[in-house]
């Protein structure tokens, strides 16, 4: 199975990183969340209620909605926020991606660990700017907002297109399609990563790597 | 599975397209209603939220879908269409988008209605909830007020884009195969948005009272009324009864299988008669006043439309009771209805806070909230002072839509220092990449007015905002030596007294020098 891939690029301003970030996170997140399953006898399952929540941008021209899970967003600003701190140490007008990435784990027998496949990965790359006066920031704050709903409107776009999806699992393999850790929503089985560039162009000699749902935690 | 569709798919798939156009304006009309929108996640299925999703359904725009669809279904020639457009307090109207749910004839005879149809259109529906975030008159939406207000027209049949002038966009929201079509959403905008520039800068007289006729007369045949979309739950058809579910009361509580395909078959979607609701029915009773309130707390200048007959209205301290005016409608009931809710309705009074704690960030009885609201902008019915609005010019009422600062900024040379550019369209700015705009910018036609908003405003009516902050501060104030009025006035004492002070001077010159020597 091949897994898909879309980049997103965008230009921003270092105080603006963290609101486009989770913006496109949570964009792609509430298409890639579903209420909580509940299984019952016979092999059917019951699927709660997803709700939503307007939020504004403070640096940015716009809003955007999110699943109301506080769980979720508390794990996405986790690590938009390290993805931020990295971005803003590397020096200025540096470049980074941060990627989302939804998997299906594979059990293995032992003693091989469970695999994870990943079938979608979206990966957001930013360039950092900074700007001179409040005049440009204010420019900036708009012409972002326009951009940024630009790919809101690609990210839906490429949602619609109904490609391959994880098979609905069955109890016992729920686990390895959905995170079922939240309370409120069920999400894909996802991980974020990211990378910072220097302001050079060429990658840090140490290259981070975060991986937030670590499946291989033994 | 064979290419005929049976008789239980059929009836689950009409049911799916018919609840899907329900939500779907639902969607649409409450993005337009200016202020934030929040439902919460349930880990339980309610068994009233279709598509798994968190919607609200306010009464009186099912009530208007419905009437619109008549009893039929979006289907191949039949588009329903949500149009949205603008009428400023002048009278202007104008055609701001169309949202069309429509039918092709390509099918899709191996798709699984009960399951994939189901989860395909839950995911249109969330991708319908981003992007009425993202279009222009979302925008325009959150700044409604006394300038101007955002309508709703709901229509069925066929398609018409002719109102939104020259070069309008459209972005598609997303298709969905059945095995009797593919319904396709989409959003048609209009892009040039040239008549308002004018108007919409030009806010030097308060604004004395909007009369929104719900029942315009359009130039299309069978022309559906507009609504505004800070609606109101009292209507002159029904004397403000909507029926808050659906008149087959039913409600879906889906039940998926994790069987294999080709036992999908035999796994049916149950349907809960609307009886067994009981306090769901009381909830959704309460969500049209809840959201009432929400948008009177969040946005109280939207209610204020008492003034029929164009004078000074006058400001009553206490919402009249039951009032309704002929075929225009009484904001009063809303408070009543909405104090009558909160009173007897723990829930509504949640969702009350839900829809305004998002924009206000406070938490409280309805009453709270009101009265923390209401500082931000006294309207109409406020029943306890505002304690932050406190002008002096309370003595004339609606005082406070006057905008208090325009008269100084104008005369103020603070403000509008003759080398610095204000921003006061930075969107117009951002559009046409011109830096040189003027104090109005009223340079280039298509703009929309959009407000200087600074980082950490939130939408803030206090006289002195950041916006005014930034532009008033943005500049060192002038010296007061350098003012011409009193310059003027000393000169001439300035002069006479110039002998006087020079041999004070000569006089004291050994403690001048001695005082130099010091610095050195």
């Amino acid at each position: 199975m091949n897994c898909r891939s879309q980049i997103l690029e965008l230009t921003v301003e270092a105080r603006q990183i963290e609101e486009t970030v989770l913006a496109v996170l949570h964009t792609v997140l509430l298409h890639r969340s579903s209420g909580k399953f509940h299984y019952k006898k016979e092999g059917t399952y019951s699927i709660g209620t997803v709700g939503t929540e307007d939020v504004d941008c403070d640096f940015v021209d716009c809003t955007y909605v999110r699943v109301s899970s506080d769980e979720l967003d508390r794990t996405l600003r986790r690590s938009v926020g390290e993805f931020k701190d990295a971005l803003r140490n590397s020096g200025s007008d540096g470049s980074g991606q941060i990627s989302l990435e939804f998997y299906q784990k594979k059990k293995s027998r032992w003693p091989f660990s469970d695999e994870c496949i990943p079938w979608e990965v979206w990966a957001f790359k930013l360039n950092v700017v900074n700007l001179a006066n409040e005049q440009e920031r204010q420019i900036c704050r708009e012409k972002v907002g326009e951009k940024l709903g630009e790919k809101i409107i690609n990210i839906i776009e490429v949602m619609n297109r109904h490609e391959y999806l994880p098979k609905m699992p069955t109890q016992s393999e729920v686990d390895n399609v959905f995170d079922t850790s939240l309370r409120d929503v069920q999400p894909y089985l996802y991980k974020i990563s990211y990378q910072i560039t220097d302001s050079l162009g060429t990658s840090v000699s140490t290259t981070m790597r975060r991986l937030i749902k670590d499946t291989l935690a033994l | 599975m064979d290419g005929e569709l049976s008789p239980q798919d059929k009836k689950d798939l009409d049911k799916f397209i018919k609840f899907f156009a329900l939500k779907t304006v639902q969607v649409i009309v409450q993005a337009r209603l200016g202020e934030k929108i929040c439902t919460r996640s349930s880990s339980s299925p309610t068994g009233s939220d279709w598509f798994n999703l968190a919607i609200k359904d306010i009464p009186e725009v099912t009530h208007e879908a419905k009437k619109a669809l008549a009893g039929q279904l979006p289907g191949i020639g039949r588009s329903m269409c949500v149009e949205i457009s603008l009428k400023t307090s002048e009278g202007d109207s104008m055609e701001l988008e169309t949202w069309c749910l429509e039918m092709n004839e390509k099918c899709d005879k191996e798709i699984k209605v009960s399951y994939t149809v189901y989860n395909r259109l839950s995911l249109l529906l969330k991708s319908l909830l981003a992007i009425t975030r993202v279009t222009p008159a979302y925008k325009l939406s959150r700044k409604q007020g006394h300038d101007y207000v955002i309508l709703y027209r709901i229509y069925f049949g066929e398609v018409q884009l002719n109102g939104l002038g020259e070069g309008f966009q459209t972005v598609r929201v997303g298709m969905v195969g059945t095995p009797v079509g593919t319904i396709t959403l989409s959003c048609a905008y209009r892009t040039n948005l040239a008549f308002m520039s004018g108007r919409q800068l030009e806010r030097t007289q308060p604004i004395m009272g909007i009369i929104i006729d719900h029942f315009v007369d359009r130039p299309y045949s069978g022309s559906s009324p507009l609504h505004p979309c800070n609606y109101r739950t009292t209507g002159e058809d029904d004397g403000g009864n909507f029926p808050s579910v659906d008149d087959s009361q039913e409600v879906c509580t889906t039940s998926f299988s994790t069987s294999p395909p080709s036992q999908l078959y035999s796994s049916r979607l149950f349907y809960q008669p609307f009886a067994t609701l009981g306090g769901g029915s009381a909830d959704l009773a309460c969500c049209p006043a809840a959201l009432t309130a929400g948008v009177n707390t969040a946005h109280p200048h939207q209610m204020v439309i008492p003034s029929k007959e164009g004078g000074i209205p006058v400001l009553p301290l206490h919402p009249a009771p039951g009032v309704q005016a002929d075929g225009e409608r009484v904001p009063t009931c809303n408070l009543t209805d909405m104090n009558q809710h909160a009173a007897t309705t723990p829930s509504s009074s949640g969702e009350a806070e839900l829809l305004s704690k998002s924009s206000e960030g406070k938490s409280g009885t309805p009453q709270d909230v009101l009265e923390t609201t209401f500082t931000r902008k006294v309207g109409a019915f406020v029943n306890k002072p505002a304690s932050q609005v406190t002008a002096a010019n309370m003595d004339l009422p609606f005082a406070v839509f006057a905008p208090k600062i325009v008269e100084s900024e104008d005369t103020d040379v603070m403000v509008n220092p003759p080398d610095s550019p204000i921003l006061e369209s930075p969107l117009h700015a951002s559009l046409h990449s011109d830096q040189s705009s003027g104090s109005s910018g009223l340079t280039q036609d298509e703009f929309v007015m959009v407000e200087l908003k600074p980082a950490f405003s939130k939408d803030d009516f206090l006289p002195m905002d950041l916006g005014t902050f930034y532009r008033e501060f943005q500049n060192p104030p002038q010296l007061s030596s350098l003012s011409i009025d009193i310059s003027a006035q000393s000169m001439a004492e300035d002069l006479d007294s110039l002998p006087e002070k020079l041999a004070i001077y000569e006089k004291n010159m050994e403690e001048f020098d001695a005082f130099v020597d010091t610095l050195q």
